[in-house]
């Protein structure tokens, strides 16, 4: 039934899909001991994953849907010690978290849409001087204010190109409570390790929906936190072209007296117009990303052995998807789903693996189309698949009976 | 002050690595730099203490010069990633340098809240009446009436008084000073330095490779003159009638009083949370 995958010429480090079953998509969080288990709301979530990640500083301005966020950890910061500070817009917000994780912290803000939009040149400032730190982004729906309490998934593409210039992006994308809690553990995580802007998207959905959530044992939580440079101060080297693209870094305050500068710089971080030195540069930003992607790259593929139509969904629409296999399952129609918990880098090899597997690909989205673009930039491969394309942006949610009805009438 | 040998300056530059500077001739950045640099190292402080922090703009371009732990930022925002910094390891003399582009229209908002704050940081705004980097446009500080290259006609807005605006939002200390008055500079900024708020310090300056010619201001010897003879100290102004005191740059310390400052604020939030057990 299923075809073999070979390798293609393009794709020197094939990305394999890490897991069949759920339970183990996300290595950091195999756990035997369960904390205990509470009735949560995705945003607390991720205020409880932020602080289990060890983030000592938060920034952020109030913002419809992902106040929340904010007010929890606006309580929970001081009895930890760490810094809560309300600043005066969302500008200053992801400047101040970039400042405070210079200084040596783990920082995260979190805002929604408009918020987001303002914040797009300080992402891009924190990816190229490299500096760890986390933006939630509870999306709503836009363009501007849009509808500030309804779901919509509209930036997909704004998480990866937002902000000016070619800068590489991680986001990540989660579907449940428990997973806006690990995958808030994994961004802060990945900030530390590839020394960048790692943005989490949720659903406004996601943000505020209670579910279940079983909380791992502190014990069970694998927390990555910068590499500290051991060599003495006059050999170090801000962006260390020799440590394969994840350098030691060094925080204000220990004696390194480093520069940092939005400016196309060299590997000390200095200023540059030579054409060698901003390509070693952009290549670097490039790099670190597209070398790692396999460990970047997380998917969950949902009764994808035997399927002949696969949907291709994230987020709160692939919880509709996985309802809607189901369903389809029990009419003997062999569908599955395919859900990346990574979007940015975008999982090219598993869907080039599934274009290749199946007859059909649904794409739901709630939005004009943004993840469906990736599809088709990879559908060349197979010019005779059929895309099934469902979106809306009205501020209502896509049903499994949506899903299950726009896909009989496509087959 | 005057007993510090020329060499301090020297050393406290990345003179090996990133000279020459991209400043004009005549302009006054590097004096307030070398005032900046007097005034430190006459303070006994660490260097791997002091942060130094800009915006973008020509005075922006300062901390690329001097061996401090240093960040170059985004236009304006010099001050929110300075409060990051501060909130994180207060124990770092933050020092933030900046233009009156960069601190009064873009950054107008982060100023104004960090002042209202009261948060430790020392804001030095070297204020040139002009975005010089971009080639000579106007600014909040450009004069009424003075000519830019996006006021060819003259200048029709009324300008800002960045020491008002400060003290409005209530910074515990601002200072006004100018290029001309080296030795004024560098007591200043130590004495911002020292003081336990928020702390901005005016330092007019000369631009006069752009400001100067586009409004016949003379050379570089000139404008310093200019400010000799245009400013008056606080100290004699305050004795002045106001008709005397027209288009007269007042100097001094305008305003220097101990409010709560927000890092210990906060450190004292945080350990009456911690004696509580997070109870509200």
């Amino acid at each position: 039934m299923q075809k073999k995958t070979k390798t293609t010429k393009t794709a020197p480090k094939p990305t394999k899909p890490t897991a069949e079953k759920p339970d183990s998509k996300l290595g950091e969080l195999q756990t035997t001991r369960e904390r205990k288990t509470v009735l949560m709301q995705g945003n607390e979530a991720v205020a409880y994953g932020a602080l289990d990640a060890g983030c000592d500083f938060f920034a952020g301005y109030p913002i419809t849907p992902s106040t929340e966020i904010a007010e929890i950890l606006a309580l929970e910061l001081p009895k930890r010690g760490g810094v809560f500070v309300q600043m005066e817009d969302e500008i200053a917000s992801i400047c101040a978290i970039t400042g405070a994780s210079l200084a040596g912290a783990k920082s995260l803000t979190a805002t929604s849409g408009p918020g987001f939009s303002l914040m797009q040149e300080g992402i891009g400032f924190a990816r190229i001087t490299e500096t760890p730190c986390v933006v939630v982004n509870v999306q709503r729906v836009g363009p501007s204010t849009g509808m500030p309490t309804s779901c919509a998934q509209g930036e997909i593409q704004q998480s990866r190109w937002g902000s000016h210039g070619d800068s590489p992006a991680i986001v990540l994308y989660p579907d449940s409570v428990k997973e806006c809690y690990e995958l808030t553990i994994r961004a802060v995580n990945l900030a530390e390790k590839y020394r960048t802007c790692v943005i989490l998207l949720l659903d406004e959905v996601l943000g505020h929906m209670r579910e279940a959530v079983s909380l791992p044992d502190m014990a069970n939580v694998r927390v990555i936190s910068r590499i500290k440079p051991t060599v003495p101060p006059h050999w170090y080297k801000h962006y260390d072209k020799n440590q394969k693209y994840l350098s030691p870094l060094a925080s204000y305050g220990e004696g390194y007296r480093f520069h940092v500068t939005g400016l196309t710089h060299d590997q000390l971080g200095f200023p540059t117009n030579k054409v060698t030195e901003a390509a070693e540069m952009m290549d670097r930003l490039r790099k670190k990303i597209t070398y790692n992607i396999r460990d970047l790259v997380q998917i969950e593929s949902y009764q994808m052995e035997d399927a002949k139509i696969a949907i291709f969904a994230a987020g709160i629409v692939a919880r509709a998807a996985k309802a809607a296999v189901a369903m389809a399952r029990l009419e003997g129609i062999p569908v599955g789903l395919l859900r990346p918990l990574t979007i940015w880098p975008f999982p090219d090899e598993a869907v080039r693996k599934m274009l290749r597997d199946v007859d059909i690909v649904v794409v739901p989205e709630l939005n004009q189309g943004q993840l469906v673009r990736e599809i088709q930039r990879l559908v060349k491969d197979r010019s005779d698949s059929k895309l099934i394309k469902i979106q809306r942006v009205n501020g209502q949610l896509i049903s499994p009976q949506d899903i299950l009805s726009t896909m009989k009438e496509g087959m | 002050m005057a007993n510090i040998p020329q060499r301090i300056i020297h050393e406290w530059l990345r003179h090996d690595k990133k000279f020459p500077h991209v400043w004009c001739a005549g302009c006054s950045n590097g004096i307030v730099l070398g005032s900046i640099i007097r005034a430190l190292a006459g303070m006994n402080i660490d260097r791997d203490d002091i942060v130094m922090v800009s915006g973008i703009g020509c005075s922006s371009r300062m901390p690329v010069y001097v061996d401090f732990n240093t960040l170059h930022t985004l236009h304006g925002r010099s001050i929110a990633y300075a409060t990051g910094i501060k909130m994180h390891k207060p124990h770092l003399k933050v020092i933030v340098v900046t233009g009156d582009g960069d601190c009064t229209a873009i950054g107008g908002n982060h100023m104004i809240h960090a002042a209202r704050r009261n948060i430790d940081l020392t804001v030095i705004l070297i204020n040139n009446s002009i975005y010089g980097m971009t080639g000579g446009q106007a600014s909040p500080t450009t004069p009424h009436e003075a000519i830019a290259t996006t006021a060819p006609y003259g200048n029709i807005e009324p300008d800002f008084n960045v020491c008002d605006l400060a003290m409005g939002a209530g910074a515990s200390f601002v200072a006004r000073t100018t290029a001309f008055h080296t030795v004024e500079v560098q007591n200043i900024v130590r004495e911002a330095i020292d003081h336990p708020g928020f702390a901005l310090i005016e330092v007019i300056s000369a631009c006069p490779v752009i400001y100067g010619r586009l409004n016949k201001k003379g050379g570089p010897p000139q404008m310093l003159k200019d400010m000799r003879d245009n400013s008056v100290p606080l100290s004699a102004a305050e004795k002045l009638p106001p008709e005397k005191l027209e288009g007269k740059i007042i100097r001094g310390v305008l305003r220097k009083e101990i409010k709560p400052e927000f890092c210990a604020s906060y450190a004292d939030l945080v350990k009456r949370v911690q004696e509580m057990g997070g109870e509200k």
